[in-house]
């Protein structure tokens, strides 16, 4: 098991700039998802860590060893880097037992060794007596625990996810979702996660990398990400945020600020530091709407889904451009065409509005 | 338990530049000798044999058959293929997949072949035509021995290319988009003109570039249906002047050659501009279009159908066969002079014979055999390690197989007329050089499926491998080779087919001793054995056939398209 510390990485293809200046420092045993809609660079970082691509700038260190640099590349076969792909990758000319223990031919394992590590390896994603079946003849989750198994057997310095759950249906999903999180518990190996679903980086994940077009916008805990997101991208992505535009009307104070937003008044929390302006954005939550008497925000009821035990309200401000939405408890309910006051009780001072 | 990975780091630079010099042997190193005897005829810069060539008015005739017979031909073979293909993949004829076995088979049987069967049925020799009390006077011309014979033959010989080609685009294409025309409202021909053939083009206009290619460049029909007529082509003639005027030709022949693969080049450019704006990937895997109901036209259709099967393949072959079975030439066949006195005599008695039977097994599994163990290596570099030179050993590995085969011959006589520099080795005038052309002309037969197949594999299977820590040569060998191991051997058989019968590379390269069964064939019709030749004919269609129908039997595990016989 080791760290993984990417410094100032850039990746161009062409003259497309597939990431420019990234870094991440990853503690021994964390583990990491890498967030962000597809075109953001997240599977060229997953492919340079792993070896398939060279960097053009920066280096990527694993356990305290440099294996790419923009003049040295350490081939993907010598980095001890296990990999679960996104469709498995399991040779459909090999029995399980013999995926499992591919690595472990290459590296000359004698026969008990090697018979008993593929043994430990299938107890552990619970597939004993799977050994001889064909990857044809298994199921999708079974497929990806396989894919799991093949890469444990190594073990690994460190375990790369290229969006291993993307091929598997919603209920196998979460199911797959505590496989992953019990892996890591019982492994402890540093793992970093590509996936393009937040949810599923949220209930995974330590520290989530949220990347856009090339670019590392935040990388920070889940819970961070939720309440201070750090640029209006991250705040609409995680979580489905509002992004408004707002005033600030006071300085920070203990992690606070009053702000003008749609023409009322709150308080809001922000960065420490916040000093006052007249072009900021805030990210609110649908928690953070509540309905309010004549003096709120006036809002007209674009549509309303009902979600059981309550319905989801879209609607847009008084000026007709700033778009909102909240949950109503029942038995309140809100037609369309209709308008109604509503009152923000909190949000966060989002700090680099104009990123 | 640290567990490192293999150490080759030598092995990808040994495996790059290994298969780029056997590319560059095979295919580089003849053509630029062919280029430079143009230049420098003999050693000396000179024009003269570029004069000579060019200024003989036999030349410009040759030339102007040659583009008679590639045009009349290649417009035949487009009609024919691509009607069949629209017939058999759009409709809902039935028994298709017998049909496309049979309708394949003129492909894979070699042209003289075809020739001499079409010969045997129409001559007034026809043993079949006396048999149904139709046979001309004897003494009269053949009708095949004409242009239009040469075309009509042309015409039936690569029509099944034109309709492998197009039914490879039709089962590409969308069931969406027929039915996204079908419920805006048009009716199924205006569906065919309007959406079907529109997205065809690149296929038939590819297909016919192929087709034209292999027209222009083929030996075997013209030279038994055109030579007798005196009507020469390109590849005709330079077989008599080099036949006649022996090594000291060359040089002209050089030049011929050359003329001949100008014109091909030009089909393989309009070929190649065509299959580069398509993707060969399987974008979408969505089904093919649920057939048109031909309702009361089924029938019909389906006696059409199999009418063509009869005309193009039944007939010829029972043609053939018939004249295998008589004592000699002109003599009736009947229950009394039935006979299999040729088959002894071609298998048993005749050593030229005998040696061909054993030279083409030798030749062709050598050539499959190679070709399977370049390709799989060369495929893997050209699909999966693409580089700007990637594309430039793809096309260098094409060139013999897309050139005519007389100007790979010709290539190679240069090559080797003299010993091999430093081991002094000679192979003019023995079965190596003719193993030689072999490997360099049907290189691309296996490497062509080893693509397509590489192509449907995910890359990741390879990667997964990698980081387990697999090196390039252990891939190469437990990963990549298994799984494209199917089409890549299938390729090998159709190799095999080819060369197992093939003539026109050999007719130029063979000597005493090396005879090919196409040249043994050859040699018997023009001195005038129609039955020996008939029984060897039927002897290497017999072959064939059992090779296609043993194969059928594997195909479940090939990726779809590599048997061309197989639906």
């Amino acid at each position: 098991m080791a760290g993984l510390k990417i410094e100032n990485v850039t990746k161009t293809f062409g003259d497309y700039d597939a990431l420019s200046n990234v870094s991440l420092d990853v503690a021994n045993g964390e583990f990491i998802a890498v967030l962000g809609p597809s075109g953001c660079g997240k599977t060229t970082l997953l492919r340079l860590v792993a070896g398939f691509e060279q960097v053009n700038k920066g280096t990527i260190t694993v356990g305290g060893k440099v294996m790419s640099d923009p003049k040295m590349n350490v081939p993907p076969e010598q980095r001890r880097v296990g990999i679960v792909f996104q469709n498995y990758a399991l040779w459909p000319h090999m029995s399980v037992s013999e995926n499992v223990g591919y690595s472990l031919k290459v590296a000359k394992v004698d026969k008990a060794e090697r018979e008993q590590r593929i043994r430990q390896a299938l107890e552990l994603v619970d597939l004993q007596g799977y050994g001889d079946r064909r990857p044809a003849n298994l199921s999708g989750g079974q497929r990806q625990r396989v894919a799991l198994a093949r890469c444990l057997v190594s073990t690994p310095s460190l375990v790369l996810f290229d969006e291993p759950l993307a091929n598997l249906d919603v209920h196998l999903r979460a199911s797959m979702e505590d496989e992953f999180a019990s892996f890591h518990k019982r492994t402890g190996t540093t793992i970093i996660y590509i996936t393009h679903d937040q949810a599923e980086a949220m209930a995974l994940a330590d520290r989530i990398a949220v990347m856009d077009k090339g670019h590392l916008v935040q990388f920070a805990t889940p819970r961070e990400l939720y309440e201070q997101p750090a640029t209006p991208m991250v705040a609409s992505f995680i979580a489905q945020g509002m992004v408004l535009p707002a005033k600030v009307l006071t300085a920070e104070v203990n992690g606070q600020c009053k702000v003008d937003i749609l023409g009322q008044e709150a308080i809001f929390r922000c960065r420490t530091g916040q000093a006052v302006t007249g072009d900021a954005k805030v990210c609110i939550r649908s928690a953070d709407i509540v309905p309010a008497e004549n003096d709120g925000i006036e809002v007209r009821v674009k549509r309303s889904v009902y979600r059981g035990g309550g319905s989801r309200i879209e609607a847009v401000a008084a000026d007709e451009t700033q778009e909102l939405h909240f949950d109503l408890a029942d038995p309140k309910r809100l037609a369309e065409g209709e308008t109604t006051h509503i009152a923000i009780t909190s949000g966060w001072v989002i700090p680099e509005a104009n990123v | 338990m640290t567990i490192y990975g293999e150490k080759r780091q030598g092995a990808d630079t040994v495996l790059i530049a290994g298969v780029a010099i056997i590319v560059a042997m095979l295919s580089i190193v003849p053509m630029l000798r062919l280029a430079f005897e143009i230049i420098m005829p003999q050693g000396n810069l000179s024009a003269a044999p570029l004069r000579t060539a060019l200024s003989g008015s036999a030349t410009w005739t040759a030339t102007l058959h040659s583009l008679q017979v590639g045009i009349g031909g290649t417009l035949l073979a487009v009609i024919l293929g691509t009607a069949v293909a629209l017939l058999v993949s759009l409709t809902n004829v039935r028994g298709r997949s017998t049909f496309v076995l049979l309708y394949v088979v003129p492909l894979l049987i070699a042209p003289q072949v075809t020739a001499l069967a079409w010969l045997q049925l129409f001559g007034p020799a026809s043993p079949f035509l006396k048999l149904i009390g139709m046979a001309p006077a004897l003494g009269s011309k053949n009708p095949l021995y004409s242009t239009t014979g040469i075309i009509t033959l042309l015409g039936v010989q690569y029509g099944p290319l034109v309709f492998l080609m197009v039914r490879a685009g039709l089962r590409k294409l969308p069931r969406e988009l027929v039915e996204a025309a079908l419920s805006s409202g048009a009716s199924r021909l205006t569906v065919l003109r309007t959406i079907i053939l529109p997205l065809m083009t690149p296929s038939i206009i590819g297909a016919t570039a192929l087709a034209f290619v292999s027209c222009v460049g083929n030996f075997g029909i013209p030279a038994f249906l055109g030579i007798p007529a005196g009507y020469l082509v390109l590849p005709t003639l330079i077989y008599q002047r080099l036949a006649g005027g022996g090594p000291a030709v060359l040089s002209e022949v050089a030049v011929l050659s050359m003329l001949i693969g100008l014109i091909a080049m030009a089909g393989i450019l309009a070929q190649d501009y065509t299959s580069r704006r398509r993707d060969y990937r399987i974008a979408s895997t969505s089904l093919p279009a649920s057939p048109f109901e031909l309702g009361r036209w089924r029938p019909l259709a389906e006696v059409a159908m199999w009418l063509l099967i009869i005309i193009v393949l039944v007939l010829p072959i029972v043609g053939l066969f018939l004249t295998s079975l008589v004592a000699a030439y002109g003599v009736p066949l009947s229950m009394k002079t039935v006979t299999l006195a040729n088959y002894a005599f071609v298998l048993f008695d005749h050593a030229a014979a005998k040696r061909a039977f054993f030279n083409s097994f030798g030749l062709s599994i050598a050539a499959a055999a190679f070709a399977v163990f370049v390709a799989v290596p060369l495929g893997y570099l050209i699909t999966w390690r693409k580089r700007w030179w990637t594309r430039f050993l793809n096309l260098s590995a094409e060139l013999p197989y897309a050139l005519p085969g007389v100007v790979l011959a010709i290539a190679s006589l240069l090559l080797f007329l003299k010993p091999l520099p430093i081991i002094g080795l000679q192979i003019y005038n023995t079965i190596w050089i003719i193993l030689y052309a072999y490997l360099a002309r049907f290189l691309v037969l296996a490497l062509r499926p080893t693509i397509s197949g590489l192509q449907q594999i995910d890359r990741s299977l390879e990667e997964a491998a990698q980081v387990a820590g697999a090196g390039l040569i252990r891939r190469m060998r437990t990963i990549i080779f298994p799984l494209v191991a199917p089409a890549t051997l299938a390729g090998g058989v159709l190799i095999f087919m080819t060369a197992f019968s093939e003539l026109t590379v050999s007719a130029l390269l063979w000597a005493s001793g090396s005879e090919t069964i196409g040249v043994v064939i050859f040699s018997f019709e023009q001195g005038g054995d129609s039955n020996y030749a008939a029984a060897i004919s039927t002897l290497t269609i017999v072959v064939i056939f059992a090779l296609m129908l043993l194969t059928n039997l594997f195909a479940r595990s090939l990726p779809n398209g590599v048997l061309p016989w197989r639906d």
